[in-house]
């Protein structure tokens, strides 16, 4: 044998290690970025980091190619050729924030509502939403409108929490998982993670998705659902878990609305509403008195069922008995769902006999005492270990907000809410449900120069929450208004289709932050471009100027007038904050930071950075000293540790105080930022063992959230089986109350604002010829790539550089094609050319594809003969951004009537097959490459770290 | 011609498991970051942002359904270099730069000897090495050689990069010649299996299977309760009684 070559085997991997914070998607994982001669070597998971404890996903291991992307920006810029020809000249940072004053200064002294501020995935909203409140106008948000606003809003307004961010499984104790429309995203690592320790404990994973990819195909049990029928399975299981009396009465009794008496007045005004007592608290019936008795007092026996006389004559029933008769019914029997859900009734009788079994026979019982709000003591904590997961795919429906309320109810008959193995809040959740955060922006609040009263985004109680001045909404989204009005994210998706018609008014400035709206991040592309481009009779953009700030050259960059070039993540500041969207695990609260790792080798700002030293030159009152100095002249890390939202409570709730030893609230400590770093940029706070479970009615744990400022008082969180405000707004509908719909919306409103959740079909369906469009087309995002920032990743992309649309085996035999030909897809709104491939594990009436997988010829540095661009292919395309006409001419937004959440996986489609076609249609004009280099046609990376001795 | 050792000291290896992998890609894209800086540095990219982009990966997943109908199966298989206990890969080499270590069965190339006449890459039936065209040299897995003995790194994270990365768990590196260790154990309670037994390479690497069915519960459970016959409202009739039991708050 040769004799073996000496080799190194203690290399060090380099010189430095820097933790920061993960963005190459929403999860905010922490890594360790380990770096040699100022380079980046190695990217690995943080063991510490509460998000994915050491481990990493397949996008943050390839940070490395997201970092020198050569996509990057470089440079201010201002266009000069045409909107979406890529001319730009480049300009220095005071030109472009000189430029950004002028025209930002202008609308706010004017008329600031004339600015619409959107910023896409971002990370930051409690200081974006800080700047556009300091600006003073109404039109704000990110992107929630068309990610998971369903999600977030159906669980608020039910139970305080929501899935994802509010709220994850109990991975180390549940038994029983059900999983319902989740791909990747929402969350990447923690759901990776669970689903190994549920596999490695014999639990067992349902999942309920019309496609089997990823987690769908380690599922256990996989439920090939029809796209927008989750609500009919859903509604099924809990039909027979009414049928068979497997439900948690004691839970109900406790936690819940169930024994609320409801005013059964039909045609009057309190018609549906709350019986209530003379201190405005609902009230039940005590069967041990034998009369009447607030809801909230702890010495009574409610009655769950019994219609019941009020004192004034009128008659009330109680929530329980409203909704078994609800889903008792015989539309919501096995038999009756299981054409339109494509699921078998025998396994839904099975799957709801099993979650039955789990819940009530398979109890957990931790030896953990436990004080409940009313100051009762328990000696053990008993769990019902079943949990569930929902998102994109309930998501994305117009019927979602009433599909995802019909989720957590199941959850709530289970008795499965934050107990051992069951669904976990995590701090600073549970809220009130719904929170108590009313909307801002009513257009008599918008004054020249002066901030709004507070945020924008909040939870309506009723009409008279609306931003509406008589019939004119307030935003440029219609947000609260009678198109969306529980629209707690904003609509993202209609500022530019509404700005473009100057409906309901004219904007000047739109100033867009990480959101590629003329391309993936848009419903109906080629008419997005189009209104981005429209042009006014005297030739001026109907839009008039848009500035945006991204990283990349993405396909948005070519539209805008003013490039404010970011970060990437490893170069920039940031704070993943406990008053926004927090990383807390269900015993830990915590919140972490970015920092600089890596100096940038461009001339280029954090956006945030920018935000902030922008707020200075427009004299923001947040963002300036009395002397009209700077507040923050140290830029963002200032603005992170000595901006205080309420005294003592700033963006970072670690080591506050002066000397560092606060916890939540705390004066401003300059020592925060190193004790971060020194923490591995995270910061975390454990909760006690008798504050981990029932948080929405633990004393321990509600006072403590309280002294954190999560909670302004330590009553409980009621789950709102029945919600009150949607019967609100449904009493509007119906007449009452000064604040009427119009006549076009009335019905809208009547039918779809149902207090108890149902099922519904999805709005465009029922408004095209079935037959005509008889496919459902749905997107995934793959688990390699998040959004588009993929498609720039020189090693992603070489594992997916074109997308096909997938069909199943029998569809694929009924048109004729085989893999790899080439189809057209249709839908109302459009077509596009695609290659199919086939497959067994879909459900056989929808097709699917990956999601932003095409790109457009010139944008992310790719050469124009890319995959991406010539056979990537988006669905985009064939989503419209309205619902075709109804009745009286209008064209609503295609979203959910109630919360406004896009509804891009209510989609319908024709497949044909197309002949001889070599690639993608429609093929849009190159964009130009906004005078970036020419991309590499080779990497080597890492030959620099090769040393001798190898 | 290049000779195996007689025996290795090790047989250190991979241990994937088909029940939880998800296809993530993880462990292919950490396999490549670290490699692409480490002992095979660099993993060169062709075309990387162009018609045909392609590289040298050491690690690859391939997603695919198993069967056709109600009983096909969607899975996730990573594959790279199975450290194979008489690897052809070796013994073909004509300069030795292809080598099995003695120490502990990591197979590994030189890159200082290897002249790139990829006779290795014919020989490996798994399809585990490849030519980095722009290096001009073979590569393969290492089981990042460099890092499980690396001293300049803490101990527990002395794995390779793959494992060390998994979100899932489904990838555990040990000694397989070892009956006691953590990975035998599994691999003989799992029934992990070798690819392409038959070929007789003896792989170190196992896989583990996924498990077959899904875990369903006690089918008497699905009996259900005497059921009230029609007509309607009798379900909820006996619903509302059973439910009117004293409840306190």
């Amino acid at each position: 044998m040769s004799k073996q070559p000496a080799i190194d085997l203690n290399d060090p991997v380099g010189d430095r290690v820097a933790k920061t914070t993960c963005y190459m998607c929403a999860c905010r994982c922490g890594i360790n970025v380990h770096l040699r001669d100022g380079k980046v070597r190695y990217i690995e998971g943080n063991r510490d980091h509460p998000v994915n404890q050491g481990v990493l996903c397949g996008k943050g291991s390839a940070g490395i190619m997201q970092h020198y992307s050569p996509a990057r920006l470089r440079v201010p810029m201002k266009r000069v050729g045409p909107r979406g020809s890529g001319e730009f000249e480049e300009i220095s940072w005071e030109e472009a924030l000189t430029t950004a004053t002028d025209w930002l200064g202008e609308v706010r002294t004017n008329d600031p509502k004339r600015l619409a501020f959107f910023t896409g995935r971002d990370q930051s909203q409690s200081l974006t939403g800080l700047w556009a409140m300091q600006y003073g106008t109404p039109n704000f948000s990110a992107h929630g409108g068309f990610c998971s606003v369903n999600m977030a809003a159906g669980g608020l307004y039910t139970f305080g929490g929501a899935f994802w961010e509010f709220g994850d499984p109990d991975w180390e104790l549940t038994k029983y998982f059900l999983l319902f429309g989740v791909a990747e995203d929402h969350a990447s690592n923690p759901i990776k993670i669970g689903i190994g320790h549920l596999k490695g404990r014999g639990a067992k994973i349902v999942s309920v998705n019309p496609v089997r990819t990823g987690y769908n195909a380690v599922a256990d049990e996989w439920v090939g659902i029809r796209p927008g029928t989750d609500g009919l399975f859903v509604g099924a299981l809990i039909h027979e878990l009414f049928q068979n009396q497997k439900i948690d009465l004691d839970y109900l009794v406790r936690y819940t609305n169930a024994p609320w008496l409801v005013i059964q007045h039909p045609g009057a005004a309190d018609d549906g509403l709350f019986a209530r007592g003379e201190d405005r608290d609902p009230i039940v019936f005590d069967k041990a008195t034998g009369d009447f008795a607030s809801a909230m007092s702890v010495e009574t026996t409610p009655a769950l069922t019994g219609a019941r006389t009020l004192a004034d004559g009128r008659t009330a029933r109680p929530v329980f008995e409203l909704m078994a008769e609800r889903f008792l019914s015989d539309e919501y029997a096995p038999e009756a769902v299981a054409s339109q859900t494509g699921v078998d009734a025998e396994q839904i009788r099975r799957i709801a006999a099993e979650l039955a079994e789990v819940a009530f026979e398979q109890e957990i019982v931790l030896d953990q005492p436990w004080t409940d709000w009313a100051g009762r003591r328990h000696d053990k904590m008993i769990g019902r270990p079943v949990s569930m997961h929902a998102m994109r795919g309930v998501s994305a429906h117009s019927n979602g907000f009433q599909t995802c309320r019909m989720i957590h109810i199941l959850q709530i008959l289970l008795g499965s809410i934050d107990c051992p193995g069951g669904f976990r809040y995590k701090p600073p959740y549970p809220k009130q449900a719904p929170p108590w955060l009313l909307p801002q922006g009513a257009l008599e609040d918008i004054r020249p120069r002066e901030p709004l009263g507070g945020p924008h985004l909040g939870f309506p109680l009723g009409p008279q929450h609306l931003l509406l001045d008589g019939d004119k909404p307030s935003r440029i989204d219609k947000g609260f208004t009678w198109d969306a009005p529980m629209s707690a994210h904003g609509l993202m998706h209609m500022v530019i289709n509404n700005a473009a018609k100057k409906d309901p008014y004219e904007i000047e400035v739109l100033f867009m932050y990480m959101a590629n709206m003329a391309w993936n991040s848009s419903m109906n592309v080629p008419g997005t471009i189009d209104n981005l481009t429209a042009k006014d009779d005297d030739g001026q953009y109907v839009i008039p100027k848009i500035i945006y700030s991204d990283a990349y050259y993405s396909e948005m960059v070519p539209y805008a007038d003013l490039i404010l070039p970011d970060t990437t993540y490893l170069e920039r500041w940031d704070c993943i904050s406990l008053l926004d969207r927090p990383i807390s695990t269900a015993e830990l609260a915590a919140d972490s930071i970015r920092h600089p790792v890596v100096k940038p080798d461009r001339d280029v700002r954090g956006f945030q950075e920018v935000l902030i030293d922008l707020g200075a030159r427009l004299a923001m009152p947040a963002f300036t000293n009395e002397d009209g100095s700077p507040r923050y002249p140290g830029g963002y890390p200032d603005y992170m540790v000595n901006h205080e939202r309420k005294p003592g409570i700033g963006p970072l709730a670690g080591w506050r105080g002066a000397d560092g030893s606060k916890t939540g609230q705390g004066a401003p400590n300059p020592k925060q930022l190193e004790r971060y770093l020194e923490n591995g940029a995270f910061f975390a706070h454990e909760l006690k063992p008798e504050q981990a479970y029932f948080k929405h009615a633990n004393r321990d744990y509600l006072n403590w959230a309280v002294e954190m400022g999560f909670r302004v008082e330590p009553r409980p969180t009621i789950f709102q089986l029945y919600c009150e405000p949607v019967q609100a707004f449904r009493l509007a509908a119906e007449g009452h109350g000064t604040r009427q719909p119009p006549e076009s919306h009335r019905e809208r409103i009547r039918k779809h604002f149902d207090p108890l959740p149902f099922w519904y079909a999805p709005l465009e369906e029922t408004m095209l010829d079935e037959g005509a469009y008889p496919l459902h087309a749905i997107t995934q995002r793959p688990m390699h790539m998040y959004h588009s920032w993929g498609s720039q990743n020189a090693w992603l992309r070489q594992i997916t550089a074109a997308n096909r649309l997938y069909i199943h085996r029998s569809l694929g035999a009924k048109i004729g094609v085989v893999d790899d030909d080439w189809v057209w897809l249709q839908s109302h709104q459009g077509q596009v050319k695609c290659q199919v491939r086939l497959m067994d594990g879909v459900n056989p009436d929808t097709v699917w594809t990956w999601n932003a997988i095409g790109k457009r010829r010139g944008a992310w540095g790719l050469s124009d003969d890319s995959p991406e661009a010539n056979q990537g292919f988006l669905l985009n395309h064939l989503i419209s951004e309205l619902l075709p006409e109804g009745g009286g001419g209008y064209r609503y937004s295609n979203s959910d009537p109630i919360t406004g959440q896009a509804a891009w996986f209510d989609l319908r489609v024709a497949i044909k097959k197309a002949d001889g076609a070599h690639e993608t249609e429609p093929l849009f004009e190159p964009t130009g490459t906004g005078g970036l280099a020419p991309s590499p046609d080779k990497i080597a990376y890492g030959a620099e770290f090769k040393r001798s001795g190898r | 011609m290049t000779s195996l050792p007689e025996n290795t000291g090790k047989k250190l290896g991979l241990v994937i498991d088909l029940d939880i992998c998800v296809g993530c890609h993880a462990c292919a894209t950490s396999c490549k970051e670290w490699n692409t800086g480490g002992y095979s540095a660099p993993l060169s990219d062709h075309d990387p942002y162009g018609a045909d982009p392609s590289g040298a990966w050491l690690n690859r997943i391939h997603s695919y359904e198993v069967g056709e109908g109600p009983g096909s199966k969607t899975v996730h298989f990573p594959r790279s270099c199975l450290h194979c206990e008489e690897p052809d890969c070796v013994t073909v080499c004509p300069t030795g730069a292809s080598y099995k270590r003695a120490e502990d069965g990591i197979v590994l190339v030189n890159p200082d000897t290897c002249i790139g006449c990829k006779l290795c890459s014919w020989a490996c039936p798994y399809g585990a090495r490849e030519y980095d065209f722009d290096d001009g040299v073979m590569k393969k897995c290492t089981l990042c050689v460099d890092r499980i003995y690396n001293e300049t790194i803490p101990e527990e994270d002395r794995v390779p990069a793959c494992v060390r990365a998994c979100p899932t768990g489904a990838r555990a590196f040990g000694d397989l010649g070892d009956p006691s260790s953590a990975v035998s154990q599994s691999v003989a309670a799992r029934g992990g299996f070798n690819l392409l037994e038959e070929f007789g390479y003896k792989p170190v690497n196992k896989y583990l299977p996924p498990r077959t069915g899904a875990s369903d519960l006690d089918p008497a459970i699905v009996t259900q309760p005497e059921r009230i016959p029609k007509p309607d409202g009798s379900a909820v009739e006996r619903l509302f009684a059973w439910a009117d039991q004293a409840l306190s708050r």
